[in-house]
């Protein structure tokens, strides 16, 4: 590897940077925090299109970066969005952590910039290395049995992708990463692997179950990356696939119904995770230019509203010393007012209200449904924008910082936290006004007008008639100590339970088994005891006089036949 | 002793947006914002091509009663099925 390579590739300035910040200390560390991903950003808009990094492993010719629009998109906000997060996790001082959280980052910068599938698959097994320290390093016994089932569930998926990336290479003789057909083992297994990452069904349950379990810090790292490369993944290789359609509008709807019965603050945000990467996997199974466009517009701004929703989730759980549940939360506007304004901020978003940033992004999905033709996917589409406002929109900042005053009076949080907050909440309104720049950088020219009057009344319409039912329904929504089950039960419930059981009856067995030996060995003993003892049969010695009796019998026997017979 | 300038005094100490008055205001302005996009949306004809969308007031009616089978299907269909104490997986 030259110096250039290191000096050229985005994600290895990251990750290798990431890995000197120990090194340095105080003031030092946080500078060299936030240049990182800026000097990250920009090497990667010094990357142009095509193979511009490449390295021979074993017969193949890796391409390390790999430049298009679609690329550059992604790997900039996980840029911006690593910036973002570290200046949020400035005062954490878990160093692990941010260097964990950086390599991540890098990692999945790493995928957005990768030309082949081998190169796609050594990136998405760090990304599951770093993310899964990030979610350790809450260093609480939760995160660190989430952080073992995290781990699992992600090696399982690098397994599944691992032998589609090695039975492709060998079926078609190339590891290029480029459009592919869900028609063979091979596609079959890269697709699996890659979905396994979004978070679709039937394995959503590892995202709700591990992110709400990292540190304040941490969950905000984990919300962006390893969907949001998935969901690249799903456009570059996999964008037509119909199958799309109906897996991302089953985690659509996964994510609002679950959302809706959930007391946790920030699992509520994780369920709202794989609701919104729903409407990206749908509009990677639409795929056309409108669709693509709308999800690469969605992850990037999707990636900032979810960061400002968790870092004012996160704000929150540091000032009131761990509270997560909507139940021991409300009223928290009157003395967080900085925090409530920024979570409102990034509740709006999610919701596409006009003038934010999901307006002019996530509409593009609905839009290209429409433009096809494809009816049910457009009225599911369209129910589910007004579910995002009922389970993120109203919920979350209604739950958190309004309902009853839980007597609670926490401060806003230290100004770094607030800085990192208020410039995603710049974003997340700037993007929102004016969209241009953002559909600039997208895949494809667009002619995309999110402001007619027509979209601005029925996006309206379609809110705030969602507010309606939140309000008129405030019975049913009140929060109470429960979870929802989900998949996750067979691994946590069912399966501890089965080997429980399994554990019990080989117990059993062993000790049945041992008692049977036992009598078993006590018996033969006596037997043979009894007949090889000193005076046992077989093994008592004689008198010889004995022996010459027998003897004398035997031959008398034998004469008395030889005579008469 | 009238109960009421108790009542006013606790009324003073709540947060403004909080106090019963604004609570109200805040419906009655929010009811009022409904009926003006209700409206609004029937002054703009969209292209219509799976016909119901094309309706006027579908956005609001299909907003509300979605919004309405959600919080239903979660409430009473997987949440009696699938709802357990939030200690389940740690006893």
């Amino acid at each position: 590897m030259t110096i250039d390579t290191v000096l050229l590739n985005p994600a290895l300035i990251l990750i290798l940077g990431a890995l000197t910040i120990p090194v340095f200390r105080g003031w030092s560390r946080h500078i060299v925090t936030l240049a990182l991903p800026l000097l990250t950003l920009a090497a990667i808009w010094q990357v142009g299109d095509g193979v511009q990094i490449t390295a021979a492993f074993l017969d193949y010719d890796l391409e390390l970066v790999q430049g298009s629009n679609l690329s550059r998109l992604f790997a900039t906000i996980f840029a911006i969005m690593a910036f973002a997060g570290g200046l949020f996790a400035l005062n954490r001082g878990n160093i692990l952590e941010m260097v964990a959280a950086f390599a991540y980052a890098g990692s999945a910068i790493g995928v957005a910039l990768a030309g082949d599938l081998v190169t796609v698959f050594i990136y998405w097994e760090l990304m599951a290395v770093g993310s899964t320290i990030v979610v350790w390093s809450a260093r609480t016994p939760a995160s660190a049995k989430a952080a073992m089932r995290y781990a699992l569930i992600h090696l399982f998926g690098g397994v599944v992708l691992m032998i589609g990336v090695i039975a492709y290479a060998q079926q078609t003789g190339s590891i290029d990463f480029v459009t592919m057909q869900a028609d063979s083992f091979a596609t079959w297994a890269i697709l699996i692997g890659f979905l396994i990452n979004t978070g679709a069904p039937p394995l959503s349950a590892w995202l709700p179950d591990a992110y709400p379990e990292a540190s304040w810090s941490g969950t905000v790292f984990l919300s962006a990356f390893t969907t949001k490369t998935a969901v690249y993944v799903l456009l570059v290789g996999f964008a037509g696939t119909e199958l799309l359609i109906w897996v991302g509008l089953y985690m659509i709807f996964y994510g609002i119904i679950y959302a809706l019965l959930e007391n946790d603050m920030r699992r509520i945000l994780a369920y709202s995770i794989v609701n919104q990467v729903g409407f990206m996997v749908v509009a990677a199974g639409i795929g056309t230019e409108m669709a693509i466009n709308g999800a690469a517009a969605h992850a990037f701004t999707h990636i900032i509203y979810k960061a400002l929703l968790l870092m004012s989730a996160g704000s929150v759980m540091y000032m009131t010393g761990g509270k997560r549940k909507c139940t021991e939360l409300g009223g928290l506007f009157q003395s967080m007012p900085f925090t409530a304004i920024a979570g409102i901020i990034g509740a709006l978003a999610i919701s596409s209200v006009p003038w934010t940033s999901g307006f002019i992004s996530k509409s593009m999905t609905t839009q290209a449904a429409f433009d096809e033709g494809l009816a049910f996917t457009w009225f599911c589409l369209v129910a589910a924008s007004a579910g995002v406002f009922l389970h993120a929109g109203i919920k979350f900042p209604w739950f958190v910082f309004f309902q009853k005053d839980s007597g609670l009076r926490p401060k806003d949080p230290p100004w770094n936290m607030k800085a990192a907050m208020g410039f995603f909440a710049f974003l997340c309104i700037w993007l929102g006004v004016q969209p241009g720049p953002l559909y600039s950088f997208l895949p494809y020219p667009t002619d995309f007008e999110p402001y007619t009057q027509a979209h601005v009344y029925e996006m309206l319409q379609l809110l705030l008639y969602s507010g309606l039912a939140f309000f008129v329904l405030l019975g049913l929504m009140k929060r109470t100590l429960t979870i929802t089950l989900d998949f996750d039960w067979f691994y946590r419930k069912l399966a501890v339970d089965v080997a429980d059981k399994a554990t019990h009856a080989t117990a059993h067995f062993i000790t049945m088994f041992c008692i049977v030996k036992n009598k078993l060995v006590s018996a033969t003993v006596t037997l043979i005891t009894e007949h090889h003892n000193p005076r046992g049969v077989l093994a008592r010695t004689t008198p010889a006089g004995e022996m010459v009796f027998w003897m004398v019998v035997v031959l008398c026997a034998y004469l008395i036949i030889y005579l008469f017979v | 002793m009238s109960t009421e300038p108790k009542t006013s005094k606790t009324e003073a100490k709540l947060h403004w947006l909080v106090r019963p008055k604004t609570i109200k205001g805040l419906w009655v302005g929010g009811i009022l914002l409904l009926l003006i996009v209700t409206w609004l949306g029937t002054t703009v004809h969209p292209h219509s091509k799976f016909g119901l969308e094309g309706t006027p007031t579908f956005y609001s009616w299909y907003g509300f009663i979605t919004c309405v089978a959600m919080v239903v299907f979660a409430k009473f269909f997987v949440g009696i099925l699938l709802t357990r104490k939030d200690t389940y997986y740690d006893d």
